[in-house]
Protein backbone atom coordinates (compact mmCIF):
# COMPACT_ATOMS: atom_id res chain seq x y z
CA UNK A 1 0.00 0.00 0.00
CA UNK A 2 2.92 2.38 0.21
CA UNK A 3 3.85 1.90 -3.00
CA UNK A 4 0.86 2.95 -4.20
CA UNK A 5 0.82 6.25 -1.49
CA UNK A 6 4.76 6.86 -3.08
CA UNK A 7 3.51 6.75 -6.40
CA UNK A 8 0.50 8.82 -6.18
CA UNK A 9 2.45 10.97 -4.35
CA UNK A 10 5.06 11.32 -7.12
CA UNK A 11 2.47 11.81 -9.41
CA UNK A 12 1.28 14.98 -7.43
CA UNK A 13 4.40 16.25 -7.31
CA UNK A 14 5.09 15.93 -10.97
CA UNK A 15 2.27 17.57 -11.91
CA UNK A 16 3.35 20.54 -9.27
CA UNK A 17 6.73 20.68 -11.60
CA UNK A 18 5.16 20.83 -14.84
CA UNK A 19 2.87 24.07 -13.95
CA UNK A 20 3.52 27.18 -15.80
CA UNK A 21 6.11 29.07 -14.51
CA UNK A 22 5.66 31.96 -12.47
CA UNK A 23 8.69 33.66 -15.17
CA UNK A 24 10.59 32.33 -17.48
CA UNK A 25 13.66 34.48 -17.07
CA UNK A 26 13.78 32.99 -13.80
CA UNK A 27 13.85 29.37 -14.40
CA UNK A 28 16.16 29.64 -17.45
CA UNK A 29 18.49 31.65 -15.22
CA UNK A 30 18.14 28.37 -13.25
CA UNK A 31 18.33 26.02 -15.84
CA UNK A 32 21.51 27.27 -16.65
CA UNK A 33 22.93 26.96 -12.69
CA UNK A 34 21.90 23.82 -12.93
CA UNK A 35 23.89 22.53 -15.83
CA UNK A 36 26.38 23.91 -14.33
CA UNK A 37 26.25 22.15 -10.84
CA UNK A 38 24.88 19.00 -12.70
CA UNK A 39 26.62 18.72 -15.80
CA UNK A 40 29.62 20.35 -15.66
CA UNK A 41 30.90 19.20 -12.04
CA UNK A 42 30.21 15.78 -13.16
CA UNK A 43 32.55 15.63 -16.16
CA UNK A 44 35.72 14.58 -14.34
CA UNK A 45 34.32 11.44 -12.73
CA UNK A 46 32.58 10.82 -16.05
CA UNK A 47 35.94 11.07 -17.77
CA UNK A 48 37.96 8.94 -15.23
CA UNK A 49 35.29 6.13 -15.18
CA UNK A 50 35.17 6.16 -19.14
CA UNK A 51 38.52 5.90 -19.49
CA UNK A 52 39.57 3.01 -17.04
CA UNK A 53 36.09 1.26 -17.95
CA UNK A 54 37.45 1.26 -21.79
CA UNK A 55 40.56 -0.06 -20.52
CA UNK A 56 39.63 -2.84 -18.69
CA UNK A 57 36.87 -4.10 -21.23
CA UNK A 58 39.80 -4.03 -24.15
CA UNK A 59 42.36 -6.29 -21.81
CA UNK A 60 39.19 -8.21 -20.93
CA UNK A 61 38.28 -9.24 -24.43
CA UNK A 62 41.79 -9.26 -25.47
CA UNK A 63 42.58 -12.31 -23.15
CA UNK A 64 39.41 -13.91 -24.50
CA UNK A 65 40.21 -13.24 -28.21
CA UNK A 66 43.91 -14.78 -27.19
CA UNK A 67 42.62 -17.77 -26.38
CA UNK A 68 40.30 -18.66 -29.16
CA UNK A 69 42.19 -18.63 -32.51
CA UNK A 70 39.57 -18.57 -34.41
CA UNK A 71 38.46 -15.04 -33.85
CA UNK A 72 39.87 -12.54 -35.22
CA UNK A 73 42.25 -9.43 -33.38
CA UNK A 74 39.57 -7.10 -34.48
CA UNK A 75 37.34 -8.64 -32.24
CA UNK A 76 38.72 -6.96 -29.43
CA UNK A 77 37.61 -2.71 -30.56
CA UNK A 78 34.31 -4.61 -32.08
CA UNK A 79 33.55 -5.49 -28.96
CA UNK A 80 34.39 -3.02 -26.44
CA UNK A 81 32.39 -0.44 -29.04
CA UNK A 82 29.15 -2.58 -28.80
CA UNK A 83 30.10 -3.08 -24.94
CA UNK A 84 30.64 0.61 -24.25
CA UNK A 85 27.90 2.41 -26.27
CA UNK A 86 24.73 -0.36 -25.79
CA UNK A 87 25.64 -0.37 -22.41
CA UNK A 88 28.70 0.55 -20.27
CA UNK A 89 28.53 4.61 -21.17
CA UNK A 90 24.36 5.25 -21.01
CA UNK A 91 23.62 2.87 -17.98
CA UNK A 92 26.67 2.76 -15.67
CA UNK A 93 27.46 5.86 -16.23
CA UNK A 94 24.21 6.94 -15.17
CA UNK A 95 24.33 4.40 -11.90
CA UNK A 96 27.32 6.91 -11.00
CA UNK A 97 25.75 9.95 -11.85
CA UNK A 98 22.42 8.66 -10.17
CA UNK A 99 25.20 8.44 -6.62
CA UNK A 100 26.84 11.56 -7.47
CA UNK A 101 24.03 13.82 -8.80
CA UNK A 102 21.00 11.96 -6.77
CA UNK A 103 22.01 12.46 -3.13
CA UNK A 104 23.64 16.23 -4.04
CA UNK A 105 19.62 17.24 -5.22
CA UNK A 106 17.92 15.32 -2.44
CA UNK A 107 20.52 16.53 0.80
CA UNK A 108 19.97 19.82 -1.17
CA UNK A 109 16.13 19.99 -1.22
CA UNK A 110 15.81 17.61 2.23
CA UNK A 111 17.86 20.65 4.00
CA UNK A 112 15.99 23.08 2.29
CA UNK A 113 12.45 21.39 3.68
CA UNK A 114 13.92 21.45 7.21
CA UNK A 115 15.58 24.65 7.27
CA UNK A 116 11.64 25.65 6.09
CA UNK A 117 13.48 27.48 2.80
CA UNK A 118 10.68 25.88 1.13
CA UNK A 119 7.74 26.88 3.26
CA UNK A 120 9.39 30.10 2.61
CA UNK A 121 8.87 30.19 -0.98
CA UNK A 122 5.23 28.54 -0.87
CA UNK A 123 4.88 31.63 1.73
CA UNK A 124 5.48 34.39 -1.33
CA UNK A 125 3.45 32.24 -3.62
CA UNK A 126 6.12 30.72 -5.65
CA UNK A 127 5.43 27.05 -6.40
CA UNK A 128 8.16 25.50 -4.94
CA UNK A 129 8.23 22.40 -6.86
CA UNK A 130 8.20 24.54 -10.09
CA UNK A 131 11.41 26.31 -9.13
CA UNK A 132 13.29 24.10 -7.53
CA UNK A 133 13.06 20.65 -9.20
CA UNK A 134 11.96 21.54 -13.35
CA UNK A 135 15.20 23.54 -14.10
CA UNK A 136 17.11 20.27 -12.70
CA UNK A 137 14.71 17.77 -14.93
CA UNK A 138 15.31 19.89 -17.77
CA UNK A 139 19.42 20.47 -17.00
CA UNK A 140 19.65 16.84 -16.74
CA UNK A 141 17.83 15.72 -19.98
CA UNK A 142 19.85 18.27 -21.42
CA UNK A 143 23.77 17.45 -20.30
CA UNK A 144 23.30 13.83 -19.49
CA UNK A 145 23.49 13.28 -23.13
CA UNK A 146 26.95 15.23 -24.01
CA UNK A 147 28.00 13.23 -20.50
CA UNK A 148 27.49 9.90 -22.17
CA UNK A 149 28.80 10.66 -25.72
CA UNK A 150 31.94 12.39 -24.16
CA UNK A 151 32.00 9.02 -22.33
CA UNK A 152 31.72 6.89 -25.45
CA UNK A 153 34.64 8.40 -26.99
CA UNK A 154 37.01 8.46 -23.63
CA UNK A 155 35.82 4.83 -23.15
CA UNK A 156 36.77 3.76 -26.42
CA UNK A 157 39.84 5.82 -26.49
CA UNK A 158 40.92 4.29 -23.29
CA UNK A 159 40.29 0.67 -24.56
CA UNK A 160 43.01 1.69 -27.75
CA UNK A 161 45.66 3.48 -25.49
CA UNK A 162 45.87 0.38 -23.08
CA UNK A 163 45.32 -2.08 -26.15
CA UNK A 164 47.89 -0.59 -28.02
CA UNK A 165 50.80 -0.06 -25.31
CA UNK A 166 49.85 -3.20 -23.98
CA UNK A 167 50.83 -4.66 -27.47
CA UNK A 168 47.33 -6.69 -26.75
CA UNK A 169 45.85 -5.43 -30.42
CA UNK A 170 47.33 -3.31 -33.11
CA UNK A 171 46.27 0.27 -33.55
CA UNK A 172 44.93 -0.70 -36.81
CA UNK A 173 42.91 -4.09 -35.79
CA UNK A 174 41.05 -1.73 -32.87
CA UNK A 175 40.54 1.34 -35.26
CA UNK A 176 39.10 -1.43 -37.72
CA UNK A 177 37.12 -3.31 -35.27
CA UNK A 178 35.45 0.17 -34.23
CA UNK A 179 33.95 0.57 -37.34
CA UNK A 180 33.02 -3.01 -38.01
CA UNK A 181 29.16 -2.98 -38.80
CA UNK A 182 28.54 -0.12 -36.82
CA UNK A 183 24.91 0.86 -36.56
CA UNK A 184 24.44 4.47 -36.03
CA UNK A 185 20.95 3.31 -34.17
CA UNK A 186 23.17 2.09 -31.05
CA UNK A 187 23.71 5.47 -30.00
CA UNK A 188 20.54 6.78 -30.56
CA UNK A 189 19.08 4.01 -28.58
CA UNK A 190 21.57 4.68 -25.72
CA UNK A 191 20.75 8.08 -25.79
CA UNK A 192 17.36 7.47 -26.02
CA UNK A 193 17.66 5.51 -22.47
CA UNK A 194 19.94 8.45 -21.39
CA UNK A 195 16.96 10.62 -21.64
CA UNK A 196 15.27 8.60 -19.76
CA UNK A 197 17.52 8.05 -16.70
CA UNK A 198 18.01 11.35 -16.79
CA UNK A 199 14.46 12.55 -15.85
CA UNK A 200 14.18 9.28 -13.20
CA UNK A 201 17.07 10.11 -11.47
CA UNK A 202 16.55 13.98 -11.26
CA UNK A 203 12.85 12.96 -10.61
CA UNK A 204 13.35 10.35 -7.83
CA UNK A 205 16.07 11.87 -5.81
CA UNK A 206 13.64 15.25 -5.99
CA UNK A 207 10.71 13.15 -4.61
CA UNK A 208 13.29 11.62 -1.38
CA UNK A 209 14.45 15.23 -0.60
CA UNK A 210 11.22 17.43 -1.09
CA UNK A 211 9.02 15.53 1.17
CA UNK A 212 12.30 14.80 3.91
CA UNK A 213 10.22 15.45 7.31
CA UNK A 214 12.28 16.03 10.68
CA UNK A 215 16.41 16.86 10.93
CA UNK A 216 20.24 16.35 9.91
CA UNK A 217 18.93 12.54 10.56
CA UNK A 218 16.31 12.37 7.66
CA UNK A 219 18.01 14.28 5.33
CA UNK A 220 20.99 11.94 5.06
CA UNK A 221 18.16 9.02 5.29
CA UNK A 222 16.86 10.98 2.26
CA UNK A 223 20.12 10.91 0.09
CA UNK A 224 20.85 7.34 0.44
CA UNK A 225 17.29 6.48 -0.59
CA UNK A 226 17.29 8.76 -3.33
CA UNK A 227 20.45 6.45 -4.74
CA UNK A 228 18.59 3.64 -3.70
CA UNK A 229 15.67 4.35 -5.42
CA UNK A 230 16.42 5.68 -8.08
CA UNK A 231 18.77 2.96 -8.84
CA UNK A 232 16.66 0.48 -9.16
CA UNK A 233 14.60 2.47 -11.23
CA UNK A 234 16.93 2.81 -13.70
CA UNK A 235 18.08 -0.55 -14.16
CA UNK A 236 14.14 -1.27 -14.30
CA UNK A 237 13.61 1.06 -17.21
CA UNK A 238 16.52 -0.24 -18.72
CA UNK A 239 15.06 -3.53 -19.07
CA UNK A 240 12.13 -2.29 -20.19
CA UNK A 241 13.36 -0.27 -22.89
CA UNK A 242 16.24 -2.32 -24.06
CA UNK A 243 13.00 -5.18 -24.46
CA UNK A 244 11.06 -2.11 -26.36
CA UNK A 245 13.55 -0.92 -28.63
CA UNK A 246 15.94 -3.45 -29.03
CA UNK A 247 13.59 -6.97 -28.54
CA UNK B 1 -7.53 42.83 9.17
CA UNK B 2 -7.56 38.74 9.08
CA UNK B 3 -10.46 36.47 10.62
CA UNK B 4 -9.95 33.26 12.06
CA UNK B 5 -13.29 31.79 12.37
CA UNK B 6 -13.75 28.50 14.19
CA UNK B 7 -10.65 26.64 12.86
CA UNK B 8 -9.50 22.89 14.53
CA UNK B 9 -6.44 21.46 13.49
CA UNK B 10 -5.85 17.54 14.70
CA UNK B 11 -2.66 15.31 13.21
CA UNK B 12 -3.66 11.81 13.67
CA UNK B 13 -6.88 11.66 15.22
CA UNK B 14 -5.22 13.94 18.10
CA UNK B 15 -6.61 17.36 18.33
CA UNK B 16 -3.93 20.00 18.03
CA UNK B 17 -6.48 23.22 17.46
CA UNK B 18 -9.88 23.40 19.04
CA UNK B 19 -12.23 25.70 17.50
CA UNK B 20 -10.20 28.76 17.53
CA UNK B 21 -11.94 31.92 16.50
CA UNK B 22 -9.90 35.38 16.74
CA UNK B 23 -9.62 38.92 14.72
CA UNK B 24 -6.20 40.11 14.11
CA UNK B 25 -6.51 43.58 13.37
CA UNK B 26 -5.06 46.08 11.37
CA UNK B 27 -2.14 48.17 11.98
CA UNK B 28 -1.11 46.47 14.83
CA UNK B 29 1.14 43.98 16.53
CA UNK B 30 -0.97 40.93 17.59
CA UNK B 31 0.72 38.55 19.58
CA UNK B 32 -0.32 34.85 20.08
CA UNK B 33 1.70 33.57 22.61
CA UNK B 34 1.92 30.21 24.87
CA UNK B 35 3.49 27.48 26.20
CA UNK B 36 5.52 25.43 23.97
CA UNK B 37 3.42 22.86 22.11
CA UNK B 38 0.30 24.55 22.87
CA UNK B 39 -0.54 24.53 18.63
CA UNK B 40 0.99 28.49 18.26
CA UNK B 41 3.13 27.52 15.47
CA UNK B 42 0.30 25.06 13.98
CA UNK B 43 -2.30 28.10 13.94
CA UNK B 44 -0.17 30.39 12.15
CA UNK B 45 0.79 27.87 9.49
CA UNK B 46 -2.68 27.29 9.40
CA UNK B 47 -3.34 30.42 8.68
CA UNK B 48 -1.26 31.07 6.32
CA UNK B 49 -1.81 27.77 4.29
CA UNK B 50 1.47 25.65 5.17
CA UNK B 51 -1.07 23.33 6.92
CA UNK B 52 -4.63 22.84 5.84
CA UNK B 53 -7.28 23.10 8.64
CA UNK B 54 -10.12 21.21 9.64
CA UNK B 55 -12.51 22.79 10.43
CA UNK B 56 -12.74 26.60 10.16
CA UNK B 57 -12.57 29.33 7.67
CA UNK B 58 -9.81 32.41 7.70
CA UNK B 59 -10.81 35.12 5.71
CA UNK B 60 -7.73 38.26 4.98
CA UNK B 61 -9.61 41.50 4.19
CA UNK B 62 -12.72 39.79 3.14
CA UNK B 63 -11.13 37.46 0.87
CA UNK B 64 -11.24 33.96 1.40
CA UNK B 65 -8.34 32.15 2.15
CA UNK B 66 -9.41 28.53 3.36
CA UNK B 67 -12.75 27.21 4.40
CA UNK B 68 -13.19 23.28 5.10
CA UNK B 69 -16.82 24.58 6.01
CA UNK B 70 -18.43 25.07 2.91
CA UNK B 71 -18.16 24.09 -0.41
CA UNK B 72 -16.09 27.08 -1.96
CA UNK B 73 -13.01 24.94 -2.34
CA UNK B 74 -13.01 25.94 -6.26
CA UNK B 75 -12.08 29.59 -5.49
CA UNK B 76 -9.67 28.95 -3.06
CA UNK B 77 -6.70 28.14 -5.45
CA UNK B 78 -7.08 31.50 -7.16
CA UNK B 79 -7.20 33.45 -3.93
CA UNK B 80 -4.80 31.93 -1.88
CA UNK B 81 -2.27 32.82 -4.62
CA UNK B 82 -2.97 36.87 -4.95
CA UNK B 83 -3.81 37.01 -0.92
CA UNK B 84 -0.11 35.14 -0.10
CA UNK B 85 1.88 37.71 -2.50
CA UNK B 86 0.25 40.05 0.39
CA UNK B 87 1.92 37.93 2.92
CA UNK B 88 5.46 38.75 4.37
CA UNK B 89 6.31 35.75 7.36
CA UNK B 90 9.67 35.73 9.11
CA UNK B 91 10.36 32.01 10.42
CA UNK B 92 12.07 30.97 13.98
CA UNK B 93 14.95 29.69 11.87
CA UNK B 94 14.87 32.80 9.43
CA UNK B 95 14.80 30.50 6.11
CA UNK B 96 17.22 32.62 4.40
CA UNK B 97 18.32 31.21 1.11
CA UNK B 98 21.77 29.95 2.12
CA UNK B 99 22.89 29.38 -1.70
CA UNK B 100 22.18 33.52 -1.98
CA UNK B 101 23.63 36.07 -0.57
CA UNK B 102 21.79 38.91 1.93
CA UNK B 103 20.63 41.07 -1.18
CA UNK B 104 19.56 38.34 -3.89
CA UNK B 105 17.63 36.52 -0.58
CA UNK B 106 15.69 40.10 -0.55
CA UNK B 107 15.50 40.92 -4.56
CA UNK B 108 14.40 37.38 -4.91
CA UNK B 109 10.80 38.15 -4.29
CA UNK B 110 10.82 41.24 -6.43
CA UNK B 111 12.44 39.55 -9.21
CA UNK B 112 9.64 36.36 -9.31
CA UNK B 113 6.94 38.61 -8.97
CA UNK B 114 7.45 42.50 -10.20
CA UNK B 115 9.00 43.78 -13.62
CA UNK B 116 11.37 46.09 -12.03
CA UNK B 117 14.57 47.04 -13.66
CA UNK B 118 17.58 45.57 -11.54
CA UNK B 119 18.40 48.87 -10.61
CA UNK B 120 14.87 49.31 -8.76
CA UNK B 121 15.50 45.97 -7.50
CA UNK B 122 18.64 46.72 -5.79
CA UNK B 123 17.18 50.27 -4.62
CA UNK B 124 14.17 48.29 -2.96
CA UNK B 125 16.77 46.10 -1.48
CA UNK B 126 18.53 48.76 -0.16
CA UNK B 127 15.96 50.20 1.73
CA UNK B 128 14.88 47.24 2.94
CA UNK B 129 18.08 46.59 4.23
CA UNK B 130 19.01 50.08 5.49
CA UNK B 131 15.63 50.08 7.06
CA UNK B 132 16.34 46.92 9.52
CA UNK B 133 19.63 48.59 9.89
CA UNK B 134 21.79 46.14 7.98
CA UNK B 135 24.13 48.03 5.53
CA UNK B 136 27.50 46.73 4.34
CA UNK B 137 25.78 43.43 4.27
CA UNK B 138 24.78 43.01 0.88
CA UNK B 139 27.39 40.63 -0.41
CA UNK B 140 27.09 38.57 2.54
CA UNK B 141 25.97 34.83 2.56
CA UNK B 142 23.36 33.47 5.54
CA UNK B 143 25.85 31.44 6.79
CA UNK B 144 28.66 34.38 7.47
CA UNK B 145 25.93 36.36 9.73
CA UNK B 146 25.00 36.16 13.60
CA UNK B 147 21.31 35.01 14.80
CA UNK B 148 20.02 38.78 14.98
CA UNK B 149 21.36 39.72 11.78
CA UNK B 150 19.82 36.49 9.84
CA UNK B 151 16.60 37.75 11.80
CA UNK B 152 16.66 41.18 10.21
CA UNK B 153 17.52 40.09 6.80
CA UNK B 154 14.50 37.76 7.06
CA UNK B 155 12.53 40.87 8.15
CA UNK B 156 13.75 42.70 5.19
CA UNK B 157 12.84 39.95 2.68
CA UNK B 158 9.17 39.63 4.23
CA UNK B 159 8.86 43.58 3.88
CA UNK B 160 10.26 43.48 0.80
CA UNK B 161 7.17 43.38 -1.74
CA UNK B 162 5.62 45.73 0.56
CA UNK B 163 3.15 42.73 2.38
CA UNK B 164 -0.46 43.84 4.07
CA UNK B 165 -0.07 41.04 6.41
CA UNK B 166 3.81 40.49 8.74
CA UNK B 167 3.51 36.92 10.25
CA UNK B 168 6.82 36.02 12.55
CA UNK B 169 7.09 32.97 13.78
CA UNK B 170 9.24 33.00 17.32
CA UNK B 171 11.29 36.29 16.27
CA UNK B 172 13.62 36.62 18.74
CA UNK B 173 14.09 33.16 20.15
CA UNK B 174 17.46 32.27 19.90
CA UNK B 175 18.31 35.66 20.55
CA UNK B 176 20.16 37.75 23.37
CA UNK B 177 17.74 40.10 25.39
CA UNK B 178 19.38 43.02 23.66
CA UNK B 179 19.19 41.88 20.18
CA UNK B 180 15.35 40.75 21.16
CA UNK B 181 14.43 44.02 21.87
CA UNK B 182 16.03 45.59 18.77
CA UNK B 183 14.30 42.61 16.93
CA UNK B 184 10.54 43.49 18.26
CA UNK B 185 10.87 47.32 18.50
CA UNK B 186 11.63 46.93 14.65
CA UNK B 187 8.60 44.59 14.24
CA UNK B 188 6.57 46.84 15.95
CA UNK B 189 8.18 50.56 13.72
CA UNK B 190 7.48 48.60 10.65
CA UNK B 191 3.78 47.40 11.74
CA UNK B 192 2.98 51.11 12.60
CA UNK B 193 5.24 52.83 9.47
CA UNK B 194 3.58 50.50 7.12
CA UNK B 195 -0.01 50.08 8.41
CA UNK B 196 0.44 45.71 8.41
CA UNK B 197 -1.59 43.43 9.89
CA UNK B 198 1.26 41.45 12.15
CA UNK B 199 1.18 38.80 13.81
CA UNK B 200 3.45 37.64 16.14
CA UNK B 201 4.29 33.80 18.22
CA UNK B 202 5.90 34.46 21.12
CA UNK B 203 6.84 33.03 24.44
CA UNK B 204 8.62 36.01 25.38
CA UNK B 205 7.20 38.64 28.05
CA UNK B 206 9.63 40.99 27.39
CA UNK B 207 7.68 41.40 23.72
CA UNK B 208 4.33 40.78 24.71
CA UNK B 209 5.13 43.96 27.25
CA UNK B 210 7.32 45.97 24.70
CA UNK B 211 5.05 45.29 21.12
CA UNK B 212 2.12 43.50 22.24
CA UNK B 213 -1.19 45.77 20.73
CA UNK B 214 -3.50 42.86 21.00
CA UNK B 215 -2.25 39.86 22.91
CA UNK B 216 -4.38 36.06 22.60
CA UNK B 217 -3.31 32.84 24.85
CA UNK B 218 -3.11 30.33 24.01
CA UNK B 219 -3.58 26.77 25.86
CA UNK B 220 -3.85 23.57 25.23
CA UNK B 221 -4.73 24.17 21.25
CA UNK B 222 -7.79 26.39 22.72
CA UNK B 223 -8.15 30.27 22.55
CA UNK B 224 -7.38 30.80 26.48
CA UNK B 225 -7.79 34.66 26.96
CA UNK B 226 -7.64 38.07 24.61
CA UNK B 227 -6.47 41.45 25.31
CA UNK B 228 -3.94 44.13 25.59
CA UNK B 229 -0.62 43.91 26.98
CA UNK B 230 -1.73 46.54 29.42
CA UNK B 231 -4.40 44.01 30.78
CA UNK B 232 -2.88 40.82 30.65
CA UNK B 233 -0.97 41.36 34.21
CA UNK B 234 -4.27 41.62 36.16
CA UNK B 235 -6.04 39.26 33.81
CA UNK B 236 -7.85 37.17 36.16
CA UNK B 237 -6.97 33.72 34.46
CA UNK B 238 -5.33 30.64 36.17
CA UNK B 239 -3.03 29.50 33.30
CA UNK B 240 -2.27 32.96 31.78
CA UNK B 241 -0.83 33.40 35.16
CA UNK B 242 1.02 30.45 35.77
CA UNK B 243 2.17 31.40 32.16
CA UNK B 244 2.84 34.42 32.86
CA UNK B 245 4.44 34.26 36.41
CA UNK B 246 6.12 31.30 35.91
CA UNK B 247 9.20 32.16 37.41
CA UNK B 248 9.39 31.95 41.26
CA UNK B 249 9.94 35.74 42.06
CA UNK B 250 7.63 37.04 39.78
CA UNK B 251 5.28 34.86 41.06
CA UNK B 252 5.74 36.05 44.63
CA UNK B 253 5.79 39.91 42.95
CA UNK B 254 2.26 39.40 41.71
CA UNK B 255 0.69 37.79 45.46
Amino acid sequence: MELFYHLGRYYMMLKLVFKRPEKWSIYLRQIIREIDSIGISSIGIVAILSVFMGAVICIQTAFGVDGAAWMPLYAVGFTARESIILEFSPTIICLILAGKVGSHISSELGTMRVTEQIDALEIMGVNSAGYLIFPKIIAAIFIFPFLIIMSMGLGLFGGWFIGVSTGAVTSYEYIYGIQYDFQPFNVTYALIKTVFFAFIIISVSAYCGYYTKGGALEVGKSSTKAVVYSSIAVLLVNLLLTQLILG
Amino acid sequence: MIQVSNISKSFGGKPVLRDISITFEKGKANLIIGQSGSGKTVLMKCMVGLLEVDEGVVMYDDRLFSDKSTTAHSSNGVNRQSIRRDIGMMFQGGALFDSQTVEENVIFPLSMFTNMSEEEKLDRANFCLDRVHLENANKLFPAELSGGMQKRVAIARAISMNPKYLFCDEPNSGLDPKTAIVIDNLIHEITHEFDITTIINSHDMNSVMEIGDKVVFIHNGEKWWEGTNEEILSADNEELNDFIFAAKYLKALKK
